[in-house]
């Protein structure tokens, strides 16, 4: 079947999914898209806050591409990588014109102008939001257009279709996946001459995050295991804003404080009053007092490390975990823009926080790592060539990984509202060195792959079935997720050591000796979750481990990343991306460092012009 | 609320479960263990944990669809207490104080076809927006400068109409739209309206009108008024309807004069 058109498969339909679907099908290569639930449900709908671009306004205040580019990098601890942030910063005012263009309801000034927000780590306004739900409002219009491609015969969707592995032809290149049909059960492979991986995050790893149910970054970890790597696992966000809850925590987005929201907890220690009841003169706006000039706009890892602290030291609400998040000073038409998440927490707390401050505590919500991809810097270094065929390719030659389980972007913390961009610039601006890559850069036709290639894969997928749903041991997965979860959550959110990270392992690896050992209650061969579930649970364990591992061997805290035990950023020894290989012979993670590079802007400290108040100034009577 | 009440306190779940579309429906019992707070999800995640009903027979988890967890995926949806909504955003406390009741029903949608236990098919949904083409015919990806300007009463409207989730709560309620019939439904009709409204998008309205004018289309409806009733994101069902209704007027008289009909 020599000159067989390329067709590309693409893995999830969030954002980065979808955008990559449209940028191909539109270059004229045909697209199979397969997801777990249908795209329009995917987790990027969840994204509430805006989406980070200069603009005319800002730019006649004094801000450019370039200081957009110069926070992230910033923003990031410096172990982002330059070209990429360079190239995504300055086509980001080109996205948000394409997406006003696609009708994504964006909010108005009085003239018609798109309106804009403060967000995290920056001094200037440069959010663009559709209320407060900027991500549903996206993710539609790019399902939208999707659909379009669909309707035209471009794109065949997958629908309830799970990725299991991707498939290898004998030089090592990526030539396809094998899949699951979610309601028949029934495993197959596709063939494909590039595949990208666009499967989000991984909060699950970590039991309740922010996270949808299934960013299990299962989709990662299966790739991990079939020889791509990952970069900076360690790296994960704890968002400082979010509900507690049973099933899942909540966001309560940095546009409520981008609007003017006040984080604050009482001076009193144990205050026994509702918070609508303490007198201004007696709240501690801890983070406005400590960074003056950021106030409670600082990059996400200071705030939670802040709010964690002051809990740790017993000014939580009611001595407890957690602080206010305080919105109800706003005027109306503020709240209304809020509306979208003001609405979950009523809903979810059933209180209104239109007229009481919200009860909130930091929450696992984003991965900076993810899978390990490279990219064509231009020569001198401002961006990336343009529809290179290497823009996003991880080591594995035709195999991709676009959004928000690509670790290019975010260094060791991300700044809020970059993800959906970097979703988007991923989807658009590498989509297409994707169809270049399918329509020059491909040896041998995956139509000439021979066929024992892909019946390999699905034996291998069918056994693994097989022993899951042959299980008689006694352990049930749910549980162990469950611990899993905790232990994660113990010893590998906000603060971490040595000693705690060592015991996290030894637990992941018991964990791992009990999931030898599973029971499955549902062992049918019709939409049987329960073993998607156990499955994926498997591929858990192993990142977790790649996670805890990286942790404990980076021995300095930078972003997100904070060790008790080794307080300082340490650049001569960890200015450095740490590589997660798998070896399947011993069943084990190892690591390698690569130095990361900084062709345009130095390391310089990172303070957020904090000024050193411990304790809180005596109540102003 | 002491320790001990809440050690004891169970909620009785009440489940129509279907292992296959075509094999029989049945009931099953599950006592979970109360706390406050809980999400219909959180029980049933419980249950999918301890997969044993009241009669001490051990079942199977309980298949059902889900995904943000906070009422912005649409996923969720099932009839509960006689009443499709989301199980992530319906509230044991709530529910219980409804009915003064410590039990709580759980049906499948009935208005789409069944896969298993809570889950239904509802591709349909999707087809219905491929039908009436709603999306916005940009002429491509490239930087071509920004869209059109909108007032922000104009974009008030249309954000409203754009928060629909695909949820299918007004398909359930609505007296006219059933398993076998073609009747596009509430939904459908308001993402036409939305796209309609766009500048851009109004480019294809006449497309989109010649297939609402057709059988199963705004002529369907039946002014039950349901729909709008049972949406949980308070989409303005009934003024759509209405909206696209006066639109049909127009484009049917347009059509009459050009000789298009
Ligand atoms: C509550 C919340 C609020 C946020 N707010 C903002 C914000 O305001 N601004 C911002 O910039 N960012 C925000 N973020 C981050 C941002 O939403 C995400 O990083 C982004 O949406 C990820 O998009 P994605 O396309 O990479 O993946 P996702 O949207 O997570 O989509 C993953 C896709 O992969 C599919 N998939 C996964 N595994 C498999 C498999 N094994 N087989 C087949 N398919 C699979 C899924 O079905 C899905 O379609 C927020 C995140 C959260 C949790
Ligand atoms: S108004 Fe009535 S008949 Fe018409 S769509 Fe709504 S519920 Fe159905
Ligand atoms: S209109 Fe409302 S009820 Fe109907 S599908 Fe959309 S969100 Fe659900
Ligand atoms: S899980 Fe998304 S709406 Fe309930």
């Amino acid at each position: 079947m020599a000159n067989a058109k390329p067709r590309v498969i693409v893995v999830g339909g969030g954002l980065a999914g979808l955008a990559a679907s449209v940028r191909i099908a539109e270059a004229g290569v045909p697209v199979d898209l397969f997801s777990m639930v249908p795209v329009k449900r995917s987790h990027s709908v969840c994204a509430q806050g805006g989406i980070n671009a200069c603009n005319e306004v800002a730019r006649q205040q004094g801000y450019s591409e370039w200081m957009h580019f110069d926070e992230t990098i910033y923003g990031g601890d410096f172990l982002n990588h330059q070209p990429p942030v360079y190239q995504m910063c300055y086509e980001a005012p080109k996205i948000i014109d394409l997406l006003d263009r696609m009708g994504v309801p964006f909010n108005r000034t009085a003239e018609g102008e798109r309106d804009l927000r403060m967000f995290g780590g920056s001094l200037y306004k440069r959010t663009h939001f559709a209320g407060a739900t900027t991500g549903q409002q996206l993710l539609y219009a790019l399902d939208e257009q999707t659909r379009r491609y669909e309707a035209e015969g471009k794109v065949k969707k997958y629908e309830f279709w799970e990725f299991l592995w991707p498939v290898l032809d004998d030089q090592g290149v990526c030539k396809g996946i094998v899949a699951q049909d979610m309601r028949t059960m029934q495993i197959r492979s596709y063939r494909a001459d590039a595949v990208i991986i666009a499967t989000g995050g991984c909060g699950l790893v970590y039991g309740k995050s922010t996270m949808s149910v299934i960013c299990t970054g299962g989709a990662a970890a299966r790739c991990f295991q079939a020889g791509a790597w990952l970069g900076n696992p360690e790296m994960i966000q704890v968002h400082p804003t979010a509900i507690p809850g049973e099933d899942k925590c909540r966001l309560m987005s940095e546009s409520a404080r981008g609007e003017g929201g006040r984080v604050w907890v009482p001076r009193q220690k144990n205050d026994p009053r509702k918070g609508i009841d303490i007198p201004e003169n007696e709240r501690w706006y801890f983070l406005e007092e400590k960074y003056p000039k950021y106030g409670n706009l600082v990059p996400r890892d200071i705030a939670t490390r802040e709010i964690f602290f002051i809990c740790q030291q017993g000014y939580g609400v009611g001595g407890g975990r957690q602080v206010y998040l305080d919105v109800s000073h706003l005027p109306e038409a503020t709240k209304k823009k809020l509306h979208g998440i003001l609405e979950i927490y009523e809903k979810f707390v059933g209180e209104d926080p239109k007229k009481a401050p919200m009860r909130i505590f930091p929450a696992v919500h984003y991965s900076m790592g993810g899978l390990y991809t490279d990219y064509e810097a231009a020569p001198d270094n401002k961006g990336l060539v343009q529809g290179a065929h290497g823009n996003m390719m991880t080591n594995i030659k035709g195999l991709y990984a676009f959004g928000e389980v690509n670790y290019n972007y975010h260094g060791a913390n991300r700044l809020g509202a970059n993800a959906l961009l970097n979703c988007i610039f991923d989807g658009l601006f590498c989509g297409l060195g994707v169809a270049n890559y399918v329509r020059d850069g491909v040896a041998t036709s995956s139509a000439d792959t021979q066929a024992s290639v892909y019946d390999r894969a699905v034996a291998q997928e069918e056994s693994r079935m097989k022993q899951l749903l042959s299980g008689h041991g006694t352990y049930n997965p749910y549980k162990i997720h469950e611990q899993l979860g905790n232990a994660m959550t113990d010893y590998a959110t906000v603060v971490r050591d040595e000693n705690g990270l060592k015991g996290l392992r030894g637990i992941i690896a018991e964990l791992r000796e009990q999931y030898r050992k599973l029971k499955l209650t549902d062992t049918g061969m019709w939409t049987n979750q329960n073993l998607s579930f156990a499955r994926a649970l498997g591929d858990m364990l192993i990142y977790a481990d790649a996670v805890a591992l990286g942790a404990l061997e980076r021995r300095e805290s930078r972003g997100a990343h904070y060790r008790s035990d080794y307080t300082e950023r340490d650049d001569s020894k960890f200015l450095k991306t740490t590589i997660a290989k798998w070896n399947p012979s011993s069943y084990s993670v190892s690591l390698e460092y690569a130095d990361v590079p900084t062709p345009l802007i130095q390391p310089r400290q990172r303070t957020y012009g904090k000024v050193d108040k411990k304790e809180p100034a005596a109540a102003k009577a | 609320m002491t320790a001990t009440t809440q050690e004891t306190r169970t909620i009785l779940f009440k489940i129509k479960r279907q292992t296959e579309p075509n094999s029989a429906p049945f009931w099953e019992e599950y006592a979970v263990p109360y706390k406050e707070n809980l999400n219909i999800i959180s029980c049933l995640n419980w249950i999918a944990a301890n997969p044993t009903t009241t009669s001490g027979v051990d079942s199977t988890p309980v298949a059902w669809d889900c995904n943000c967890l906070e009422e912005v995926c649409g996923a969720c949806t099932m009839v509960i207490n006689g009443r499709a909504r989301q199980s992530c955003s319906a509230l044991v406390d709530t529910l219980v104080k409804e009915t003064g009741a410590d039990t709580i029903t759980l049906e499948p949608m009935s208005k789409f076809p069944l896969v298993r236990d809570l889950v239904v098919n509802r591709q349909r949904m999707f087809k219905e927006l491929i039908r009436l083409k709603a999306w916005v015919p940009i002429d491509g990806t490239h930087a071509l400068g920004g869209g059109p300007k909108e007032s922000p009463e104009a974009q008030d409207t249309r954000y409203a109409l754009s928060r629909c989730m695909t949820c299918g709560c007004c398909l359930e309620a609505c007296p006219q739209f059933t398993i076998d019939n073609n009747f596009v439904g509430a939904q459908a009709i308001s993402q036409a309206r939305y796209f309609n409204m766009h500048k851009t998008g109004a480019v294809l309205a006449d497309e989109r009108m010649e297939e609402l004018e057709g059988p199963g289309g705004i002529t369907d409806c039946g002014n039950a008024q349901n729909c709008v009733k049972v949406c949980p994101k308070e989409i303005p069902l009934t003024e759509s309807i209405a909206a696209i209704g006066r639109q049909a007027t127009v484009h049917a008289i347009k059509s009459f004069f050009t000789g298009k009909k």
